[in-house]
């Protein structure tokens, strides 16, 4: 039992043990090329917190052209490289600006976000082991970013600001396999795919990483059902990756053959594309299709079920009581990855494949729901009867189940075949990804930000910043996607440069005003979080192990905890959700603190 | 603190729900009412949908209300100590499983007449009005000359037009729809249907109006920069009229521009 006991004696000596003969570890390797699971982490944080500031301005633009299309574009307007068009977005432009932004998105937020940041700094402080199974793998995952970012940063401005890549994150073929369907696009097409290869091998040295870790470095006593829903999160979320991504890598490679080889895997005979060779051919542009949602529906989740791990444990801790139904929540992040390999179909309703293959999509991805309403029920059971205090962490995960609900409702209407028929492609699409993916997952994230903050640097987030930031943004947000169903219904295609072209849009414009100044409301709001996160960094005020009085292994580590995280190894107890427990007076019972059998009334 | 932050989490969905109330009004709804029973078969169910959500989303909505206004429920000020319940777990998931399993189910039939080929009006099967070529930007559209069949080929006397599709009112038309170059859709968004036109395939799509009229053709996919002005014109009009357009077009693709004028001279000069 001594192991147990949080003795500073036994922690210096694992201190000891931990850096042997290398005492001093210098700048570079400790905060450049660490291999330090938590450096890494708050890497990726810091990384992906720059990136959602420029995918948002990338989103920004967007939103200017739809509300002043084909206006004089405020600040960017007078940069040399727009001179030639007068300052205003061209729809060369256009497209690469919402190419861009989902890319970046995607690819450079919300994945990294997650699995990137949080999953490496919470993974070994929240099943006890004292860093990842293989950390200079885990360097790499972080590296093997920068690439990307490099690649697609020159794919964005290699062509200047008439030709990029032009064929949305989805990347359709035959748009994206012949250089010359999209003039210009050349070389910047060829980066991006590029960079997408290297975001995926970044991804995947992270999820083999974090499989080995959780099921092998557990501490003792740390079994599966103890397990924190953010480990299992991003557990289910690494077994996905792992076997979703490579898929997608390899359809990334076929695409790239396309375009600079001449094979032609997703290119048919017989197309008059300007200038290319009509001889040629004998692909099916549909494989892509098949190919990249059955990466890229998974990975919707994989961008949602970390977020929806670390929002359980946030509930949780302020709310002072247990998960509401701890296993059917385990089962059903575990449903959703299971069904979440059979439903690729349904953004494929309207493509032309078999009706019959349409029909099983839509049974399997109406299934889909029931784990989303299953978990949503039990958050609200979880609040139910809690004792809650309202933090900033705590208003973001109440905000996260509010628009998360709007989310998955709205997935309903559009895996109904006939309705998708009208919807697909439209902006009832959009409102709907960006009800999960920024109204769930990133308020997540926020949350996740501001609840672990103290863990990560020692020093508290300010409370009052961090709500104002977070009611800016609630208000901004639903200002700006609530609006876009209505947009949708009423018939707005995603994707067009100037939909007012058509006269049966063009009374939408207003609305479309409305969202952008909505939008802009949201955007600055960022700069509170920006500012109040690095801020704190420096002149936040202290905290202890365990300002939130939580139960999780990451609280009894130190603030911020040092190489190596635990003062001793910790034994597990219990779960992590044993808030409000009689069996103790405090309203928390960490996982650690052992409890003496106490003596059976009757017995002896 | 806790009331507060509880009307701050209500607020928004009775304004959501405020504002879908006052959406038709204001024309942030459906563009017209679909002139075809398919299309409004459609409506139907998206307004199914409408209703069973939205009973869905306040429940839950005044459910997550409920607990934030409530917070404990316990006298000596500490929270519930409750780990879950087996029975209300099971009735939330076989609930919405039987609710989700009756909407996939309904709407099958409505998606088998739109979309299987063996369900098509046989008319429309039999014979299609038109080829329907997208290519960057814009609809190429190939008839038949009057009197004539649809070739899977392009025959001689075919005769062709751009972003002008002119269909007979009141019976069900059928087309054939392919891309030339990338992928591209053609969607009829006042009829609720689009079908990607898929290079390489030739997908058939029938339709039908029942008001005579100009509809949008509205590419829906993303085709390259010049996407969002690949717009078409879906005439519908009676028999006679479509008789008579094709009739015109074919005079006018029969007519070189010089030998109809030449004729015409020297018939003139012949009364002279
Ligand atoms: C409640 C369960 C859900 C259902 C039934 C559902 C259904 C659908 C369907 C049918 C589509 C295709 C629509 C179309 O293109 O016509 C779609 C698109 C999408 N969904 Fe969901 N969805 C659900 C949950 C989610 C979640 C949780 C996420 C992300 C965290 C998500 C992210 C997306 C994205 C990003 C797209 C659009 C991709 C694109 O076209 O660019 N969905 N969803
Ligand atoms: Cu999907
Ligand atoms: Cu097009």
């Amino acid at each position: 039992m001594s192991i147990a006991t949080h003795d500073t004696a036994g922690a210096h000596s694992h201190d000891d043990h931990a850096h042997g003969g290398h005492p001093e570890i210098g700048f570079v390797r400790k905060y450049i090329f660490s291999t330090d699971h938590k450096v890494i982490g708050i890497q990726f944080l810091i990384t992906t917190l720059l990136m959602l500031m420029v995918g948002g301005a990338l989103a920004l633009a967007v939103r200017w052209q739809l509300a002043f299309p084909w206006q004089w574009m405020p600040i960017a307007g007078d940069l040399e490289v727009f001179k030639d068009q007068g300052g205003i977005i061209s729809p060369e432009f256009y497209t690469m600006l919402f190419t861009m932004h989902a890319t970046v998105m995607i690819f450079l937020v919300i994945i990294p976000v997650l699995a990137g940041a949080f999953g490496n700094f919470l993974i070994p402080l929240q099943i006890g082991a004292d860093d990842m199974a293989f950390p200079t793998l885990n360097m790499l995952s972080y590296w093997f970013m920068w690439p990307a970012i490099v690649l697609f940063g020159i794919s964005f401005v290699i062509g200047g600001v008439t030709a990029g890549p032009a064929a949305g994150w989805t990347s359709y073929p035959v748009l994206s396999a012949i250089a010359s369907a999209a003039p210009g696009s050349g070389a910047a097409q060829t980066f991006w795919l590029l960079a997408v290869t290297c975001v995926g091998v970044s991804s995947m040295m992270g999820s083999v990483n974090y499989m080995t870790t959780i099921i092998n470095m557990r501490a003792p006593g740390m079994t599966l059902f103890r397990m924190p829903m953010t480990i299992w999160g991003m557990f289910i979320t690494a077994i996905l990756q792992s076997f979703a991504l490579p898929v997608l890598t390899a359809a990334g490679f076929m695409v790239l053959f396309d375009r600079t080889m001449g094979t032609c895997f997703f290119v048919p005979a017989g197309l008059v594309v300007n200038n290319a060779d009509p001889t040629i051919g004998g692909g099916q542009p549909l494989l892509w299709q098949h190919l990249f949602w059955f990466y890229s529906h998974p990975a919707v989740y994989i961008m949602l079920l970390p977020a929806m791990g670390m929002v359980s444990d946030i509930l949780c801790a302020f709310a002072r009581k247990p998960l509401f139904g701890y296993k059917p929540m385990v089962y059903s992040l575990a449903a959703i990855a299971g069904l979440g390999f059979i439903v690729w179909g349904h953004h494929m309703f309207t493509s032309g494949m078999n009706p019959a293959l349409g029909m099983t999509f839509m049974v399997s991805t109406m299934m889909i729901a029931l784990p989303s309403a299953v978990k949503t029920f039990n958050w609200i059971g979880t609040l139910w009867g809690g004792n809650l205090i309202f933090t900033t962490p705590m208003l973001n995960s109440v905000a996260f189940i509010s628009m998360f609900i709007v989310g998955g409702l709205s997935g309903i209407f559009m895996a109904a075949v006939p309705v998708d028929l009208y919807i697909h492609d439209s902006y009832f699409i959009v409102a709907h990804f960006h009800y999960v993916l920024f109204g769930a997952t990133l308020f997540g994230v926020f949350g996740a930000i501001h609840f672990w903050f103290p863990k990560m640097f020692g020093r508290m987030m300010n409370d009052n910043v961090g709500k104002l930031h977070f009611v800016l943004t609630f208000i901004g947000f639903n200002g700006t996607f609530f609006t876009m169903h209505l947009l949708g219904v009423a018939g707005m295609p995603r994707r067009l440069a100037d939909p007012f072209n058509y006269p049966y849009l063009e009374h939408l414009l207003p609305l479309n005003q409305f969202m952008t100044y909505s939008a802009m409301l949201m955007g600055f709001a960022q700069f509170l979080l920006l500012g109040n996160f690095f801020y704190s960094m420096f002149w936040g005020p202290k905290c202890g192990r365990n300002p939130w009085n939580a139960n999780g292994l990451e609280w009894d580590a130190p603030s911020p905890p040092p190489h190596g995280n635990f003062d001793s190894i910790p034994v597990v107890y219990r779960g992590p959700y044993e808030y409000s427990s009689p069996l103790t007076d405090k309203d928390y019972l960490p996982q650690t603190e052992y409890i003496p059998p106490r003596p059976q009334p009757g017995t002896t | 603190m806790r009331k507060f932050w509880c009307l701050f989490f209500m607020f928004w969905p009775m304004l959501a729900i405020a504002v879908c109330v006052v959406a038709p009004t204001n024309g942030w709804w459906f563009p017209s009412v679909a002139p075809w029973e398919l299309g409004q078969q459609i409506d139907d169910l998206f307004n199914l949908l409408l209703i069973i959500t939205t009973v869905v989303f306040i429940g839950t909505q005044v459910a997550l209300g409920y607990v934030l206004w409530k917070g404990t429920t316990v006298k000596t000020g500490g929270a519930w100590f409750s780990h879950g319940s087996h029975n209300l777990e099971v009735i939330w998931t076989i609930l919405p499983a039987i609710i989700l399993l009756f909407i996939s189910l309904y709407q099958m039939d409505v998606l088998a007449r739109i979309r299987v080929m063996s369900q098509f009006p046989e008319q429309a099967r039999d014979a299609p009005v038109a080829e329907v070529s997208a290519r960057q930007f814009e609809w190429r559209i190939r008839y038949p000359a009057p009197g004539k069949k649809l070739m899977p080929q392009p025959q001689p006397t075919d005769l062709y037009t751009v972003n002008d599709l002119h269909v007979p009112v009141g019976k069900p038309v059928m087309i054939r729809l392919r891309s030339e170059d990338v992928q591209h859709s053609f969607g009829l968004p006042e009829l609720r249907l689009m079908q990607d036109a898929v290079p390489g395939l030739v997908i058939p799509v029938w339709f039908q109006s029942n008001t005579t009229g100009k509809y949008d053709i509205v590419c829906k996919e993303l085709c390259g920069w010049g996407h969002y002005k690949m717009q078409g014109e879906l005439t519908v009009e009676l028999q006679e009229e479509y008789d008579a357009y094709l009739q015109a077009l074919q005079a006018k693709m029969n007519d070189d521009g010089f030998s109809a004028e030449a004729n015409n001279a020297v018939a003139q000069s012949n009364e002279d």
